[in-house]
Formats: structure tokens, C-alpha cells, sequence
């Protein structure tokens, strides 16, 4: 990888002044960025970690029953501490790459990368929750804009996520053996104003809600009541691991999974 | 070029880094401890695995820079204090828990991550712990049966090795 200059400011204050200068590309775990920059890929003139500021760190309890997770906070860490309030997102951060790749990478460098096929993105929009930076909140629905585009300024700093705990949830991944990356993977989360389907993995436009599940399981929790339903190949990505057709019938697969496994 | 110092096996490690020096290149290239493998330099296969504040991670991707004020556990500092092999490394030997030993660090660091965590492994949580560390020739049995051999288990019913 071409050499560059690292900081490790401990506030999210020098962070972002640190990032504003021309060059300058944050690091979260590096468990993406630093496979990347080692292909060349990119080539950033300073890398900012944001590991080493403790207000981006750890999992709290909001006042209102939120789940708030510090932006820098490692997968492992997301697995443990958040099992006992929201399993099927402990469940998720659980099933992430392997077990050093979880002490590393971190909720907030997956969601600002914004893979395709990554996990994270369906929990954060099957659960409607909040993003939040060092100058905003960002609400699920805005803040994906498809394959590795998000709502992020230039040097914005994702510093905590806010989940709403759902009644019922489940997150079914048909993993990729090699990379474990979502094939295809649907996170189905039911609140008491309605169900969230969101599916990662399936589109070339990145995480989705599938909103014609969402309407009929909203109508009957149950795994039936998406029989019929499915989802257009068209815009499915179709690779060497599966055709568009392929992920389009996943779709449906893994939303039945979810939901029967939903608790 | 900057200094980076963190603790390696117990004692005081320092040296000048670029940016971009892995921590695996530090250890290997720095401090000469060659235990620690780089076999696939993507992340994938883990015979570069290394402990950081007691968690197993990567150390072809993590930077030199960011393990700054860190304990780091390599395979070298595992050794029994007279210098006699540890529980995990002895049962690696005893139940043929490697052939070529390219990934034997990294799974002797993976197993015991694991066994720090969890100390009494089904066969199933040992494989799936495994999942980020690859051997080519053993066919991974002979390693889980190590690792639960480590752990106090009975494993004279598995098959022969």
C-alpha cells in the first residue's frame, strides 16, 4: 500500500478537524479499508482512527428503550453486550466475518463503507434506526443511497447508532462460504406499528426494504403470508456465487426464515 | 516515519514505523519474531493471528501504529515460563494438531482466544471459532480434537488420528 500519515485523536472534536483536511479518510477497524488501500484501491494521504476516542465506544440504554451502540465499537463487543436487549442484532454482529475480524471491525466503518453485501445496513434499516455524526441525525430510510453511497458528508463521523428494539426479530443469512458475506440476507424486525423487511446482499442498489412483505407481514406475522410474494431479478446482482434469479428466490427464502425464526 | 511503543510478550517493544508498517511487519521485521506467519496477506487465512489487549486479531491487518500503548501476545510469549510447551501447544503435539506448521501459531492464538472465552468448547463452537484461521493439510480434525483435548475434554472415543 502507498505510505500515508496516521493520527489517533481521542476526541470526536480533533476527529473531524482532522478529517478536514484535503486527503484526510477516517479508519474504523481497517478490517475493509486496509485490504483495500493494500490493492491500491485507494490512497488516502492521512488516516484518521476513530478507535481511540472513548466517547465511540460501548453499547447504553437510551432513556426511551433505544439501543445506542458508539460508532467505533467492535463487532464482538456489539455480539455480547447487546444480546441480552436486542438478540437478533447481537445475533448479527455475531455472525460478521470471523472471530478477529470481529475484534476489530467496527458498526460505524461498515456502515460508512456501505457493502452491498454486508450485514449491518439490513439491521440499521429493518429496525428504522437512527445514524448518528458528529453534526446530525440521520434517519435509516435517508441515509442509504445505494452500493457504497450513504447520506455522509465529506469527513462526517458516524459516532453512534440509536436502535428502537423491535417486539420481534430475526436477521437469516445465506452466507457466502469464502468471504462470509450475505449471498443473500433479510432482517425482519415486527414493532407495534408495523413490520420492517430489509434485505442485503440481493441488489445492485445495495440494502432494500422489501415493502410488499412488509405490508402483508404487517397484516399476519406469519411465514405464510408472504406466499406468492416475490421479488423482480431485475436489478438483483448476479455474479460467479448466483445469478439474479438466484438472490431473487433467496429473497423469499430468507424473509420465510426470518420470520418463522423471529423471537 | 514515527516511534511506536506497545508491551510484546511482557516487555517494553519500541522501534520507528511508516504509516502503512503492519503490525505484523513490526513484529516480523522489527523485532524479528518470526513465529507469527503471513500466508495470505488478505485477511483471510489467520496464521497471523496475535493477541492485542488479550483479543485475537490480524495482524497483517492492523497497523503498527494502532496497536501504540498495547499489550501484544505472540506465539512466542505462549511457552510455559521454564520454556516447556503450554496446555494448547502440548496437545497440538500430542494429538497430531499439525503437519507443514505454517498455521500452527495462528490456530494455537485462535484456540486460546477461545479457550479464554470459553472454556469448555463443543466441537461445533471450536469449528466455528476457527473459522477465520485456513489449514491445507490437516483437515482441521486432529486440531479440534487438540483444542478440546486442551480443554480438559475426553476425546479417546473420537476417531484415531
Amino acid at each position: 500500500m502507498y505510505n500515508f500519515d496516521f493520527v489517533r485523536p481521542k476526541t470526536i472534536a480533533d476527529a473531524a478537524a482532522a478529517l478536514g483536511h484535503e486527503g484526510a479518510q477516517a479508519l474504523g477497524g481497517g478490517q475493509t479499508l486496509l485490504p483495500t488501500m493494500k490493492q491500491r484501491l485507494a490512497s488516502p494521504e492521512t488516516l484518521v482512527s476513530l478507535t481511540g476516542i472513548p466517547e465511540m465506544q460501548g453499547v447504553c440504554k437510551a432513556d426511551d428503550g433505544a439501543i445506542c451502540i458508539g460508532g467505533a465499537t467492535p463487532h464482538a463487543v456489539v455480539a455480547a453486550e447487546v444480546a441480552a436487549h436486542y438478540p437478533a442484532l447481537a445475533g448479527l454482529a455475531s455472525h460478521i466475518g470471523d472471530p478477529a475480524v470481529r475484534n476489530r471491525g467496527t458498526i460505524g466503518g461498515s456502515l460508512a463503507n456501505n457493502d452491498p453485501s454486508a450485514c449491518y445496513p439490513s439491521a440499521v434499516l429493518g429496525s428504522g434506526a437512527t445514524v448518528v455524526t458528529n453534526t446530525r441525525q440521520i434517519a435509516a430510510d435517508d441515509y442509504f443511497q445505494g452500493m457504497f453511497t450513504t447520506a455522509l458528508h465529506e469527513g462526517e463521523i458516524i459516532t453512534e447508532v440509536r436502535f428502537p428494539v423491535p417486539e420481534k426479530a430475526s436477521y437469516q443469512k445465506f452466507e457466502q462460504p469464502a468471504s462470509r458475506f450475505a449471498l443473500v440476507g433479510v432482517f425482519v424486525a415486527k414493532y407495534a406499528d408495523g413490520v420492517r423487511v430489509a434485505v442485503t446482499g440481493a441488489s445492485e442498489e445495495g440494502v432494500f426494504r422489501w415493502t410488499e412483505a412488509e405490508e402483508a407481514l404487517s397484516a399476519n406475522f406469519s411465514a405464510d403470508a408472504i406466499n406468492g410474494l416475490t421479488v423482480p431479478a431485475d436489478g438483483m446482482i448476479g455474479d460467479l456465487h448466483g445469478s439474479k434469479e438466484y438472490r431473487a428466490h433467496l429473497v423469499g427464502v430468507m424473509t420465510k426464515r426470518a420470520v418463522a425464526a423471529a423471537a | 516515519m514515527a516511534q511506536v511503543s506497545m508491551t510484546v510478550n511482557g516487555k517494553a517493544a519500541s522501534g520507528d514505523v511508516e504509516g502503512r508498517t503492519l503490525l505484523v511487519q513490526f513484529l516480523r521485521e522489527n523485532l524479528h519474531l518470526t513465529g507469527t506467519h503471513v500466508g495470505c496477506d488478505t485477511s483471510q487465512c489467520g496464521a497471523c493471528v496475535v493477541h492485542v489487549n488479550g483479543k485475537a486479531v490480524k495482524a497483517c491487518t492492523m497497523l503498527a501504529a494502532e496497536a501504540e500503548g498495547a499489550e501484544v501476545r505472540t506465539i512466542e510469549g505462549m511457552a510455559n515460563a521454564d520454556g516447556s510447551l503450554n496446555t494448547v501447544q502440548q496437545a497440538f503435539q500430542d494429538h497430531h494438531g499439525l503437519q507443514c506448521g505454517f498455521c500452527t501459531p495462528g490456530m494455537v492464538m485462535s484456540a486460546s482466544a477461545l479457550l479464554a472465552e470459553n472454556p469448555n468448547p463443543t466441537e461445533t463452537e471450536i469449528r466455528a471459532y476457527l473459522e477465520g484461521n485456513i489449514c491445507r493439510c490437516t483437515g482441521y480434525h486432529n486440531i479440534v480434537k487438540a483444542i478440546m483435548a486442551a480443554a480438559g475434554q475426553d476425546v479417546s472415543k473420537i476417531a484415531a488420528e
